[in-house]
């Protein structure tokens, strides 16, 4: 996604614009047209610029929840979220909003304030060592000490955080330099000289992964968040049909190929279909394609994908062999690159592989007790997917809810799903559904969500309801933090140290915060609730008191190989 | 095993922090760092020596290389390459040892640079199993204290060898 730069914007030659003049041409020449951030005393004099600049800011009601709505713009649209916030508490509480993006790739210019040059290291009012404390979750941070620099600086972060790997970056900007003037900045040339990004892909590694490809009797496509992130889905499904492969999908790169196809094993790994499982352990060739081999998605390493020959495209050549010793390394951008591999693969009949995976398609589908009286989480989500024709986008706060949005909501695009995967970070999903929303106002958007994942951030709640952005929330509310209980209850005997909490009653605070709220008790009200919520104009929150101890299955134990999955017993008895 | 790594990175504040940070973060082990100048103003070149199996040298050099104002990054592993520590040695060394301390300190090709009743100090450099030897050595002496700035390198451009 290479960013436009007009070389005619050299302009400023002969103008005098002060710092906070300039950061705002700049964030409308990279095409910023929407925002989010906070105010605070070190950012006044761009917020002053901002007052009247037109570009539509979104103020919400803590930063974190600011980042995180950044961040789910970002997913949900392709493009850079931008986030600004004051110096000190301000850009403390960015650190999990910008580890969050960096961990799934996620491109966001986040801009701070900092206190004056001239007070920095003297432990000034709201003083943070923000580059410092940011070094670590980001792709790249600067702080600028010369206003001529800082419009290349926040260039070059646009395009840092955009291209390659994407990823979060930050710049500090002191507040002397949002006052100083300048009539001559640096020019528009980027000085990256150690920023180099490797597109192409090499032709005889591509060659080698397309012969490995038209050997293989028995491959595996497993591919992550990078397909989306490459926007390169349709390449993903031309490669996946013309060689006839099927596709597993990592959390993240759900959506990249529609699961209503055949092809589609659908998600695998720790809370993975078995018939994702058994297909990589069994299969003779693992084209991994934007995944990083997490442990989420290997468990044990050593016995990952055991008889399979490893291709890998990747951007990050970080990324390769980092985990699992990969025999065919392709580096470069995935829709590139699998558009060529299409190019040389031939079509392979492979009738035994596909045979053998609909037999596990059909002996361990994923399922639940549908027959159960009382409200199953599994059960609302199905519903919700069939209510919005699997075409919402769905965002997710982290635990049993976040699985059960993978397992049982049907993904046909890419930027569908939205969720926190690498870091898992409770408190997501709602802030990631507004920053949604904002990006795609045409869209139905919902969040499905954990009772205390949602209080993590629900004084969001407002924030939507003051910008009328109309996202739903679907609380599946078992009154526990339900992946921790299920450890505690399948590893630790059954002993709930406290993962119970009180919660409150979700749909008054709803309404106390001016959105619409629901309780939901009865099995039977469920269909109704979600079409009440889906006609909602206004956000709003469907509190669902589900199943209590309910366990996401399948599950492979910390430790254990992908194909030794617990729980296949019990999602049989109930099939 | 131990390897010399070489990267060129951009002379500007944070890049330290950010390579000393990323070694950290990765749990990689590092003997030695040693940062300095170049003949580019706007280059430093830093000098570490990494101890590790190849693919974790492997990482290292990845993650280090995917640093944004880290512009280039060679592993000399394998390659004929010059490598100098230089060290700053103070001795014990009264009367009665002193000729046999001095006659060592030339066999090594050391330097005085600082001397007292007691002691002298002693200005040294060279590959770091020499550096090595002559502390054990020293110590028989009694060693006062030790500075050493780490290894530096660069490979050999010509086959032969000055040494």
């Amino acid at each position: 996604m290479p960013k436009k730069r007009s070389s005619a914007k050299s302009a400023g030659k002969s103008i005098t614009k002060t710092g906070a003049q300039i950061i705002v041409d700049t964030l409308i020449e990279q095409g910023v047209e929407t925002m989010f951030g906070y105010p605070g005393g070190v950012v006044l004099p761009l917020f002053d610029k901002l007052y009247d600049a037109p570009i539509r800011f979104i103020v919400p009601r803590h930063e974190q929840g600011g980042c995180h709505m950044a961040d789910g713009f970002a997913r949900a649209t392709g493009k850079v979220g931008v986030i600004v916030v004051t110096s000190g508490p301000g850009a403390c509480n960015l650190v999990t909003g910008l580890a969050t993006a960096m961990m799934d790739s996620v491109p966001i210019v986040a801009l701070t304030g900092q206190v004056r040059t001239e007070l920095i290291g003297n432990d000034a009012f709201q003083e943070a060592d923000t580059t410092g404390i940011t070094r670590p979750v980001t792709k790249y941070n600067s702080i600028v000490k010369d206003v001529k620099e800082l419009a290349r600086a926040i260039r070059e972060a646009f395009h840092i955080a955009s291209t390659g790997r994407p990823g979060p970056v930050l710049i500090d900007i002191p507040v002397d330099i949002q006052v100083a003037k300048c009539s001559d900045d640096d020019g528009t040339e980027l000085k990256l000289p150690g920023y180099k990004i490797m597109r192409g892909g090499h032709a005889r590694q591509i060659s080698s992964a397309a012969a490995a490809i038209n050997a293989s009797e028995r491959p595996v496509l497993y591919v992550g968040g990078g397909v989306i992130s490459a926007n390169a889905s349709e390449e993903l499904r031309a490669l996946a049909e013309k060689a006839h492969i099927p596709v597993t999908m990592t959390l993240l790169g759900l959506g990249s190929y529609d699961q209503s196809k055949a092809e589609s094993l659908d998600m695998l790994g720790m809370h993975g279909t078995a018939y994702a499982n058994y297909a990589v352990q069994e299969c003779d060739l693992l084209i991994a394609v934007g995944a990083r081999f997490d442990d989420r998605v290997t468990g044990k390493v050593k016995t990952f994908a055991p008889h399979a020959k490893i291709v890998h495209i990747d951007i990050d050549p970080a990324s390769i062999s980092k985990n699992v010793h990969v025999d065919i390394p392709v580096v470069g951008d995935a829709k590139h690159i699998l558009g060529e591999l299409a190019k040389e693969v031939e079509y392979g009949e492979r009738k035994a592989w596909f045979s053998r995976i609909a037999g596990w398609k059909k002996k361990h589908p994923l399922g639940y007790d549908r027959n159960s009286s009382v409200i199953k989480p599994q059960y609302v989500i199905e519903q919700v997917c069939e209510q919005t024709g699997g075409e919402a986008i769905i965002t997710t706060g982290v635990g049993q809810n976040q699985m059960w949005a993978a397992q049982f909501y049907r993904f046909h695009r890419a930027r569908q799903l939205i969720s926190s995967g690498g870091l898992g970070t409770m408190g997501y999903g709602l802030p990631a559904a507004i920053g949604a929303q904002v990006g795609r106002p045409d869209a139905t958007v919902i969040d499905i969500d954990g009772d205390h994942s949602f209080n993590m951030t629900l004084t969001e709640l407002r924030t939507a309801v003051e910008y009328e952005l109309p996202i739903k929330v679907c609380i599946l509310n078992n009154g526990y933090m339900g992946m921790v209980r299920q450890w505690q209850e399948l590893f630790y005997n059954k002993r709930y140290s406290k993962t119970y909490l009180a919660n409150p009653e979700y749909a008054e605070v709803a309404e106390a915060l001016g959105a619409a709220g629901i309780m939901v008790e009865k099995k039977a009200d469920v269909p109704k609730a979600i079409r009440k919520m889906l006609a909602e104009k206004k956000p709003c929150v469907v509190d669902f008191r589900v199943e209590r101890e309910e366990n996401v299955w399948p599950m492979v134990p910390a430790g254990a190989s992908i194909s030794e999955m617990d729980g296949l017993d019990i999602l049989e008895s109930m099939a | 095993m131990k390897h010399i790594i070489s990267a060129l990175v951009e002379n500007k504040p944070g890049v330290l922090a950010h390579v000393a940070g990323m070694f950290a973060a990765r749990a990689f082990n590092i003997d030695s760092l040693v940062v300095g100048r170049t003949e580019d103003p706007a280059l430093s070149r830093m000098t570490i020596v990494v101890v590790g199996d190849d693919r974790v040298v492997e990482q290292v050099r990845k993650q280090l290389a995917k640093i944004v104002p880290v512009v280039k990054v060679q592993d000399f592993v394998g390659q004929p390459v010059v490598a100098r520590d230089l060290m700053l040695i103070s001795i014990s060394a009264p009367a009665e040892k002193r000729p046999e301390i001095i006659s060592l300190i030339e066999t090594f090709k050391g330097k005085v640079v600082d001397i007292g009743q007691k002691f002298v100090m002693v200005e040294i450099s060279g590959p770091e199993a020499k550096i090595e030897g002559f502390i054990e050595m020293c110590r028989p002496y009694g060693i006062k204290s030790v500075a050493r700035t780490g290894t530096i390198a660069m490979p050999r451009q010509s086959k032969v060898s000055g040494e």
